[in-house]
């Protein structure tokens, strides 16, 4: 009889969960705010699964044309793959800093996040300078259009990523730590690291395999 | 702080961990840095090297290449396998499995299309 009584007293097992009672009503905004862009960057991610879907198809689509294992200096696709790394962790210390409402902390690790960002960027607009200078730009062949295509859109991303951080350093320095700017640089870090998910499966997929056919 | 850092038992959005603490946050981001550079290291090792056998290469690239995302899921996106980040959990495995679709199908497909047409030539050669 006893079993019966609890086994009503508690229909979804949320014995675990003791709070889940009370914490009735809907969630915070800060919860709300980040699971919307989560949803957001997932969405991003899958069209960034169509880029990388017509680079695979395409990757051997040369029409005579260069081919991967040609193109890539590998050297300078690591450092920028350091410059992100980097970049993604002094993001996450600049997500503490803002946490503990440090503002030097804060602003010092988002401009060298900056930094590291526009270092990725300028590296990658060499590395393109010097595919197009040899005549292998996006019209060469359908292998260079997945490609300027898949990395541009990346490239595109951190850019749009570097003006939102800057946006970001101003808006504290103009408005301090609110609860509204605070929710903006938890999206903002949640943005930078998820780029940072997407370069990882690019260095993977189009440098180190390319190199290798 | 604390009313941007309650605990919450629910739900929490995804970007925060649970830990309050800053040193132990900060070392958290340093384990994940210390990964991830460990990962990309031997991923830019093994894709230039005569050690191993070739064939394997690959595959091994694409392991390492999950395997970092996961390290960075965790240690810096703070996406757990807690009760309070079911739905962060959720979301990321529907879009995951959109992505398993969109890249496995288009190869498929495109693969299939590929072994059963005829050479261009020849089709060149039908149409004039």
């Amino acid at each position: 009889m006893a079993t019966v009584v609890t086994a009503h007293a508690d229909p979804h097992h949320l014995g675990g969960l003791g709070a889940a009672a009370e914490h009735a009503g809907p969630a915070s905004k800060r919860i709300v705010t980040g699971y919307g862009f989560w949803i957001f960057l997932l969405s991003d991610i899958v069209m960034f699964s169509c880029f990388f879907a017509s680079y695979a198809v395409l990757s051997g689509q040369t029409a005579g044309g260069p081919k991967a294992s040609e193109l890539f200096d590998l050297r300078s696709v690591a450092a920028e793959t350091g410059c992100l790394l980097l970049s993604s962790f002094t993001c996450g210390l600049a997500t503490i800093a803002a946490d503990v409402r440090e503002k030097t902390l804060y602003q010092l690790a988002m401009a060298l996040t900056c930094a590291l960002g526009l270092a990725f960027l300028s590296l990658e607009a060499r590395e393109f300078a010097s595919l197009v200078a040899r005549g292998a730009g996006p019209t060469r062949s359908a292998f260079l259009t997945a490609f300027f295509s898949l990395v541009g859109c990346h490239g595109l991303h951190v850019s749009a990523g570097a003006l939102w951080l800057l946006t970001m350093m101003a808006q504290v320095t103009a408005k301090g730590f609110r609860a509204d700017i605070q929710r903006r640089i938890m999206c903002f870090a949640l943005f930078w690291h998820a780029l940072d998910i997407i370069w990882v499966a690019l260095f993977s997929v189009v440098y180190l395999l390319g190199a290798g056919q | 702080m604390s009313d941007l850092l309650e605990h919450h038992t629910i739900d929490v959005a995804p970007g925060d961990e649970g830990e309050i603490q800053v040193r132990t946050r900060i070392l958290g981001y340093v384990v994940g840095l210390g990964l991830a550079i460990v990962l990309t290291v031997t991923s830019f090792f093994i894709a230039g090297t005569d050690l191993v056998w070739q064939p394997s290469i690959p595959v091994a690239i694409v392991v390492l290449a999950i395997a970092q995302m996961g390290v960075h899921l965790v240690f810096f996106l703070h996406i757990t396998t807690g009760p309070d980040n079911t739905n962060n959990v959720m979301a990321l495995a529907f879009g995951v499995l959109i992505v398993f679709l969109v890249i496995g199908g288009s190869l498929w497909i495109m693969a299939n299309l590929n072994q059963n047409m005829m050479p261009m030539d020849q089709i060149m050669q039908m149409q004039r």
